[in-house]
């Protein structure tokens, strides 16, 4: 069990170009499960690249368990990696999979067997030593995976994205698997997504990043309603969060946060003529697209959830009083984009 | 960053793997071209460093190349040849080869892998048979024999490569043109060919490489010079009595090989995509 | 209604047995007429006494078979074109697994490097020759310049390339590595970019270093186009007479004759055509291994 560190960790691939990681420090917790989220190319994979020492930095420090190992070889650096693709070798059954590890460590040969067992009897593959990778399913490859990082017992565990091969249906009870797994093994694990879904429901902490800077890292809680910038409030939440334009400011205020001013308890809120546009019925939620009357923003699209309790009665065409908690708006200064506090402002 | 030893010791390596190949490989054809240049008496001294010019480079042996020996004659043989045989490839081969790709199930795949299979029975096994064949069909001694004969090996390893090549086109564009009002052989003429233009040239090269590189059946069955290929002509002929005359041969050689060599590299990775359908997944 | 009667059309039109047999006709029949006959007429030349110029025939059994069975130089023909065969196909095949690994990784003059290792594949396999002829000229040849100036050789006793028995065995195995080498990288190296990059990366996680990834996991994972390069390379080996017949005829005294050679020399020149016939019909068995072997791999690959 290990923490893993960066500091002012740069990678540029092209001269003269941004680099697609820049300057990011971050320090992991132990036993913790850390989420690098990020839409592609935000250099998500880089880092953990770099970690693992398949790339080399062009400036910066990784420190595992205390040590700096910029020098030291994959293998060197006692982590296990898990790929998109699982990588598992096809030529080997699935016991000769898990034993690689064993036998490149020069692990004593009367050793493996039980390691192998145990490895496979925790992720529930034992049935399936003898198949070759082609045999098995998607959800059965990534336990296989799983089974060789974890044999050799490694400080930290790197995944990068791998429940993106798997079809949505396989995705969610792989993605319990991971958890439970997570929890039993405890073992310090980093986890790349560009689902933002999967990074609050299984991160202890997420690193939002974005064009290979750190935009925030925070608990799932703490991205999600206390953004520090404006890519962090638009990135999480689905539908993203409402941003609206002032000469210095933006003005954000999340979809489910904007309701029918009956149901916005408390005097402090603001209220806006809104017209709907129209409607997605998704069963246990509506989704409304509109925009707001008399006001600037007549042009900019405006969404709000409505969740199924709600009251009916919110059709395209229609237009009423919506309103928002002011505890609810998030500011944010428009040139920097970031969090800023709040302030009163003109409306109309 | 700390110094490996290692990874300098493996560029080393690397570097010497290369130069060494590159030399042993290339070398060849470096001394045809020396050769080419030299003067006789330079080349024939034993003091003299081959690897130098102590008599100036002549253009003597080039001369004589054009001038005194049929050589132009065996160049426009090998390439009325070349130019007929791959005619007669496309014509048999392309149909063939739609027809096996779209002839879906068992029987199809078969017939390809036994079609590919002749390509295994190698001319020098032939070639006595087929002697008779040609005599018997008064084609000895003209290139019309090597004309009927040639395609036997340039068709089958065709037909396996323009199938892996057409099984890669989607059904559904012969369906959608056929539902625009094509027949089959229509969607097929209209349609399939003129997207397979790369195949097909593949096709084209490759054929024409395989003509100018066949050696057996030109000897069997063809003796006079003036007939003769330059594949052929080249080895037996320009020996004038016992005597070999180097400089002009080593000319020959390099002339004939370096536009197949420029032609076949272009299209190489098609060439061996052919070979390894099937083989690589 | 126009669409339903298309479609009717288009699926009639796509079970059409005729079309697909007029197309592929021509060519299985030409095949049949250029390669099956004349299999079949090697065969039964075998068992004749047919010759050159004799226009008459009569069947005389294994006599062909048995002459030559008896004969010196057969044996030797069939003992030098196994281990020629097999001596170019090792080196051949080390060869090219080292120079696939160097150019698996691009660098500048990649591409130039690529066109001087492909030429002697790609130039006429006769001309190819006659270069190296010249090269390994027993007077004139520029490796005994070299090895003179280097002190190996007096030279007054410089070797025979050619004229010498072992040499000139080692010299014809030479021209074929020569010219396979270039082939069989390609290959490998085809073979090589297939192998998706995670897995090498996952072994060097996984503890493993150059080797053991080499052996344990390129290679392996490269099998069936490794046999693919090994078959091939076997077969323009083994059937082929032109590198012998250009670059000692098959001497010194037969010590470098082959199968093909030996039909050749007796089939053509010596005008017996039923005995070379039934020389060059012992190349039968290997191809047929080889054959057996595609199969497999043509198999294998498609259940995967």
């Amino acid at each position: 069990m290990a923490v893993v560190e960066t500091r002012n960790l740069t990678k540029v691939f092209k001269e003269g170009e941004l680099g697609a990681v820049n300057d990011v420090s971050l320090v992991t917790r132990e036993g913790e499960f850390l989420v690098f989220l990020g839409p592609s190319g935000s250099g998500k994979t880089t880092l953990l690249r770099m970690i693992a020492g398949l790339e080399t930095p062009t400036s910066g420090d990784i420190l595992i368990g205390g040590q700096v190992v910029n020098h030291l070889s994959p293998r060197e650096r006692r982590i296990a990696m898990v790929f998109q693709s699982y990588a598992l070798y096809p030529h080997l059954t699935v016991y000769n999979n898990i034993a690689f590890p064993l036998k490149a460590q020069k692990v004593p040969k009367n050793l493996h067997r039980q390691k192998v067992e145990w490895a496979a009897g925790l992720l529930g593959i034992g049935k399936l030593l003898d198949r070759k990778p082609r045999e098995l399913s998607g959800g059965e490859r990534q336990r296989v995976a799983l089974a060789r990082a974890i044999v050799r017992e490694p400080a930290v565990f790197l995944l990068d994205e791998p429940l993106s091969n798997l079809d949505a249906k396989l995705r969610a009870s792989a993605r319990e698997e991971l958890e439970h797994f997570h929890k039993s093994v405890g073992t310090t694990t980093i986890y790349v997504t560009h689902d933002q879904v999967e990074a609050m429901a299984m991160g202890d902490r997420v690193v939002v990043l974005h064009q290979g800077v750190v935009r925030q890292i925070g608990t799932p809680k703490e991205v999600y309603e206390d953004p520090a910038d404006t890519f962090v409030a638009t990135f999480l939440g689905s539908p993203p969060m409402n941003l609206l334009e002032f000469s210095d400011i933006l003005v954000g205020f999340r979809p489910e946060g904007f309701l029918p001013a009956e149901l916005v308890p408390g005097s402090k809120q603001v209220r806006f003529r809104y017209q709907v546009k129209y409607v997605e019925y998704l069963g246990s939620e509506r989704v409304l697209y509109g925009s707001i009357e008399g006001s600037r923003f007549e042009s900019k699209e405006i969404i709000s959830r409505l969740s199924w309790t709600m009251p009916a009665g919110f059709e395209a065409g229609s237009v009423h009083d919506f309103s928002v908690a002011e505890a609810d708006l998030r500011f944010f200064d428009r040139k920097t984009e970031k969090r800023t506090e709040p302030r009163p402002f003109p409306w109309q | 960053m700390r110094v490996s030893w290692r990874k300098i010791g493996g560029r080393v390596v690397h570097v010497l793997v290369l130069l060494v190949f590159t030399v042993l490989l290339a070398f060849p054809f470096f001394w045809m071209l020396i050769a080419t240049f030299k003067q006789n008496l330079d080349m024939y001294k034993m003091d003299n460093n081959p690897f130098l010019f102590n008599l100036p480079p002549t253009l003597d042996n080039l001369h004589m190349l054009f001038y005194e020996t049929r050589y132009v004659r065996w160049l426009g043989n090998t390439a009325l040849v070349g130019v007929i045989v791959v005619a007669i490839t496309l014509l048999l081969a392309v149909p063939a080869a739609y027809a096996l790709a779209r002839l879906t199930g068992n029987w199809g795949e078969r017939l390809g892998i036994a079609i590919f299979l002749t390509y295994l029975v190698p001319p020098t096994l032939l070639f006595i048979p087929l002697s008779r064949v040609v005599a018997d069909l008064g084609l000895q001694d003209t290139i019309w024999s090597l004309v009927l004969v040639y395609p036997s090996f340039t068709v089958p390893f065709s037909i396996w490569l323009l199938m892996g090549f057409f099984k890669s086109i989607p059904k559904e564009l012969e369906d959608a043109a056929m539902v625009d009002g094509l027949t089959r052989f229509g969607a097929f003429l209209k349609m399939v060919v003129p997207i397979s233009i790369s195949g097909i040239l593949t096709v084209v090269i490759f054929t024409f490489t395989l003509v100018t590189q066949e050696f057996v059946y030109a000897l069997t069955f063809i003796s006079p010079e003036a007939n003769q290929m330059v594949g052929v002509g080249i080895p037996i002929f320009l020996v004038r009595g016992d005597v070999y005359y180097w400089s002009s041969l080593m000319a020959a050689c390099l002339i004939a090989s370096l536009p197949i060599a420029l032609l076949y590299n272009i299209f190489l990775d098609r060439f061996i995509a052919g070979f390894t359908v099937g083989a690589v997944k | 209604m126009a669409i339903s009667r298309a479609k009717v059309k288009s699926i009639g039109a796509a079970q059409d047995p005729r079309l697909g047999a007029a197309m592929f006709g021509p060519a299985v029949l030409y095949i049949l007429a250029l390669i099956g006959a004349p299999f079949a007429l090697a065969v039964f030349y075998a068992f004749s006494d047919a010759r050159i110029g004799n226009p008459t025939m009569h069947y005389v059994g294994l006599e062909n078979f048995r002459s030559i069975l008896h004969s010196p130089s057969f044996r030797q023909a069939v003992q030098n074109s196994i281990v020629f065969t097999v001596c170019a196909v090792v080196i051949v095949m080390v060869s090219a697994n080292m120079l696939s690994l160097a150019l698996q990784k691009p660098f500048r003059g990649r591409g130039l490097v690529r066109f001087l290792l492909l030429l002697p594949f790609v130039a006429p396999v006769s001309l190819g020759t006659i270069g190296w002829k010249w090269i390994l000229d027993s007077i004139y040849s520029v490796i005994t310049w070299v090895l003179v100036r280097m002190h190996f050789f007096s030279p007054y006793n410089t070797p025979m390339w050619l004229g010498e028995p072992h040499l000139a065995m080692a010299s014809v195995v030479s021209v074929h590595c020569w010219r396979l080498i270039p082939f069989a990288t390609v290959v490998l190296l085809a073979g090589s970019g297939a192998i998706p990059k995670e897995i090498p990366e996952a072994a060097a996680i996984d503890g493993a270093g150059f080797w053991r990834t080499l052996f344990q996991i390129r290679l392996p994972m490269m099998l069936p186009i490794t046999l693919v390069a090994v078959l091939f390379s076997t077969i323009f080996t083994f059937t082929d007479m032109t590198v012998v017949y250009i670059l000692t005829a098959g001497g010194p005294f037969d010590s470098t004759q082959t199968l093909p050679s030996l039909a050749f020399a007796t089939g053509i020149q010596g005008s017996d055509l039923a005995a070379g016939a039934a020389i060059s019909l012992f190349l039968v068995p290997v191809l047929v291994a080889v054959a057996y072997f595609m199969l497999r791999i043509a198999h294998r690959a498609e259940v995967v």
